[in-house]
């Protein structure tokens, strides 16, 4: 009979272990769910991992890779410093939306005028797009005790209802001939988010997602608020008695990552997707909380992690369009990616023994 | 009775079929927070539901099977949920918002080649005189079993929490898990039949989305309606018969937009999208401010549960 018993202190070499495993029993899985779908889970498994770095064309697919990461990565640190303090901010996409909306908002009111300062000022109003829109839960939470889990999810819906009406009529483009959608900011330069060097998909909003993933590692390790953050999220109770100030603590990481989603937001609307459309929400803030639990809520496990999820979104639009898979096949791949991870973390904390758990310091 | 263009008896009875999915789900998820645990995973539940009663009603040309086959497959996939959080002790936020995201691709997986079906018709429970009655009629008693039965667990579910012992069990486990323990009782394992309640209440909710209000399977079709569930179970302080006045509410305002907009009323679509969730934030500001901690939550929600003696 097997039986779990709890660790004294979590195992490390599990801590870094567990996310290899539970990728690989993804791919097992995952293959088995290739197999059922009547493709040869190799080749699907290749055409997904493999191709996009090293196949034909894979200087496109690389590129298509930091454009994937680069929301990932920003949107996934800001999360996972919330998810350290046990406060769960969901609704990244919402304060995605908001992001690209205020941000392209601003630059599309100084159409047509060139000036170096728009595209800075395009991104500082993207943060604050998505800031505003996670204040909204950080203050209901508390001033009025509201779940945030709840109250962050519902305004993605808002948020997705202001998306349609931006691009049906405010932010529609008045030169579109009736269609709807923004301008296009490939044809405005001084507003557009350019790959830094040509054709490697390298654009501002990766330069962003490394230099956030390293401060909020500093953050996290080196600083006060980061060790808060920590307490909070460890020992509730311990936390209190050392002063952390909950409310400073919410209003801080809703914040955080809300900022970061409205990046996310801006970069994306200003460069490769290029204007705001009713499908410009992609579901990049729901992937970002598988990201998050990959790279084990570090922001430095999140920079492997983001360029992992992205390649699975290459990879797997790769083998939709070679191999005939469905689109949804690969949402599933990595919905059983987050299952497998958090089945497989029991290892951090726990030990497996045979026969009946022996208590720890019975018998002392 | 006809009020500013709206039948209000025409209203009222399409705000009861409205409401039945979030009512189904809500009671689900009340019993599964009064045993401690909070699954987020209501709306990958309800999509599962959907998907399957509605692929199990066309195929089997039935459409009381896919109310069977919902429920079964979404109690079905929230084992996984249970597996994970009462086996593995995984974090519960996390996984049912797993649970939620995997359930949205399988469905969209499992569904292809089913959109722009018909499912077989769901009818009105003959009533016989009772139909027509005036206002009175149409109101209640036109509707199909799965209003009734909805109003039927609405009961079952007070009854059984608050008047039996199974009942005490369950509020025992979700108020305090160690002492549930020490009295002998199976703390995970009466966790894992609640959960297993949720997802077949939650995929019952789920099958009527595809089969009785919309009726025909698209991707993403619940659209949200688990997460209002999860609101709606905050809103009545985890308590049953408030669960039931919460869907009709939010089922009202479902419910209200189109036929407002059929009455002709010029709302623009935008608004009446949003108005459900930023009604449902409302809410829940109301029904948590000024109380501190103190909401009726079940004092072990969300924690997990490990025996170490």
């Amino acid at each position: 009979m097997l039986s779990l018993e709890r660790r004294a202190n979590p195992s490390q070499f599990w801590l870094w272990f567990t996310p290899v495993l539970a990728v690989i029993l993804t791919m097992v899985a995952g293959g088995l769910l290739f197999a059922l779908l009547g493709s040869n889970p190799f080749t699907v498994i290749r055409t997904i991992f493999w191709d996009p770095l090293a196949g034909t064309n894979a200087s496109y697919f690389r590129a298509q890779l930091f454009i994937k990461a680069a929301p990932l990565i920003l949107i996934a640190v800001g999360l996972a410093m919330g998810f350290r303090a046990g406060i769960w901010n969901i609704g990244a996409e919402g304060q995605y939306i908001m992001g690209a909306i205020i941000g392209a908002s601003v630059g599309l009111a100084f159409f047509p005028t060139e000036n170096r300062l728009i595209f800075p000022l395009m991104v500082a109003a993207g943060a604050f797009g998505g800031w505003a829109w996670a204040m909204i839960p950080a203050i209901l939470k508390t001033k009025f005790n509201t779940n945030e889990i709840l109250v962050s999810l519902m305004l993605v819906y808002v948020a997705q209802a202001i998306l349609a009406k931006a691009s049906f009529s405010f932010l529609r483009n008045p030169d579109g001939m009736g269609f709807p959608g923004s301008r296009n900011f490939s044809t405005y330069p001084a507003a557009r988010n350019l790959d830094l060097i040509e054709r490697s998909g390298f654009h501002w909003g990766a330069v962003a997602a490394l230099g956030v993933a390293v401060a909020a590692y500093v953050l996290l390790t080196r600083h006060g608020i980061g060790f808060r953050i920590r307490l909070a999220g460890q020992a509730p109770r311990a936390a209190r008695f050392h002063g952390v100030s909950p409310t400073r603590l919410v209003i801080f990481c809703l914040g955080f990552a809300g900022a970061l989603a409205g990046l996310a937001g801006i970069f994306e609307a200003s460069g490769p997707s290029g204007q705001i459309t009713e499908n410009f929400a992609t579901g990049y803030g729901f992937t970002a909380i598988i990201v998050a639990f990959l790279g084990r809520l570090n922001p430095l496990g999140i920079i492997f992690a983001g360029l992992l999820m992205a390649l699975t979104y290459v990879g797997g639009s790769l083998a939709e369009s070679r191999l005939n898979l469905p689109a949804a096949s690969i949402q599933v791949f990595q919905g059983m990616l987050l299952f497998f991870l958090l089945g497989v973390d029991m290892l951090t904390n726990y030990r497996i023994r045979y026969g009946a758990a022996r208590v720890k310091g019975a018998g002392a | 009775m006809i009020v500013g263009g709206l039948d209000i008896a025409i209203l009222l009875a399409s705000l009861m079929v409205g409401a039945v999915p979030i009512l189904l789900a809500a009671l689900g998820e009340t019993v599964v927070e009064r045993s401690g645990v909070l699954n987020l995973g209501v709306e990958g539940m309800m999509i599962i539901g959907a998907v399957t009663g509605f692929i199990a009603a066309v195929t089997l040309e039935n459409a009381v099977a896919g109310f069977i086959a919902g429920a079964l497959c979404g109690a079905a996939f929230s084992l996984i949920f249970a597996a994970l959080t009462q086996v593995f002790q995984a974090n519960q936020v996390a996984t049912g918002l797993a649970l939620t995201l995997f359930g949205i691709g399988v469905s969209s997986l499992a569904g292809q080649g089913y959109n722009g079906i018909k499912p077989p018709v769901t009818g009105a429970v003959p009533l016989g005189l009772l139909r027509d009655i005036p206002f009175l009629g149409p109101m209640l008693f036109r509707h199909d079993w799965v209003v009734y039965f909805s109003l039927f667990m609405v009961f079952a579910t007070w009854f059984v929490l608050n008047r039996t012992r199974a009942g005490l069990i369950i509020r025992a486990v979700g108020e305090n898990h160690e002492a549930a323990h020490a009295l002998g009782y199976k703390v995970n394992r009466i966790r894992l039949l609640c959960i297993l309640f949720g997802g077949a209440m939650a995929g019952m909710g789920g099958a009527y989305v595809s089969l009785v209000r919309v009726p025909q399977w698209t991707d993403n079709m619940t659209n949200g309606v688990g997460w209002i569930a999860l609101a709606i179970v905050v809103f009545a302080s985890w308590r049953p018969g408030r669960v039931l006045f919460g869907a009709w509410l939010f089922g009202g305002l479902m419910v209200l937009g189109p036929n407002l907009q059929a009455a002709g009323y010029a709302i623009p679509v935008e608004y009446l999208s949003m108005a459900p969730y930023v009604i449902t934030i409302i809410v829940l500001v109301i029904m948590s401010s000024g109380r501190g901690r103190s909401l009726g939550a079940p004092a072990s929600l969300g924690q997990n549960f490990h025996a170490s003696r």
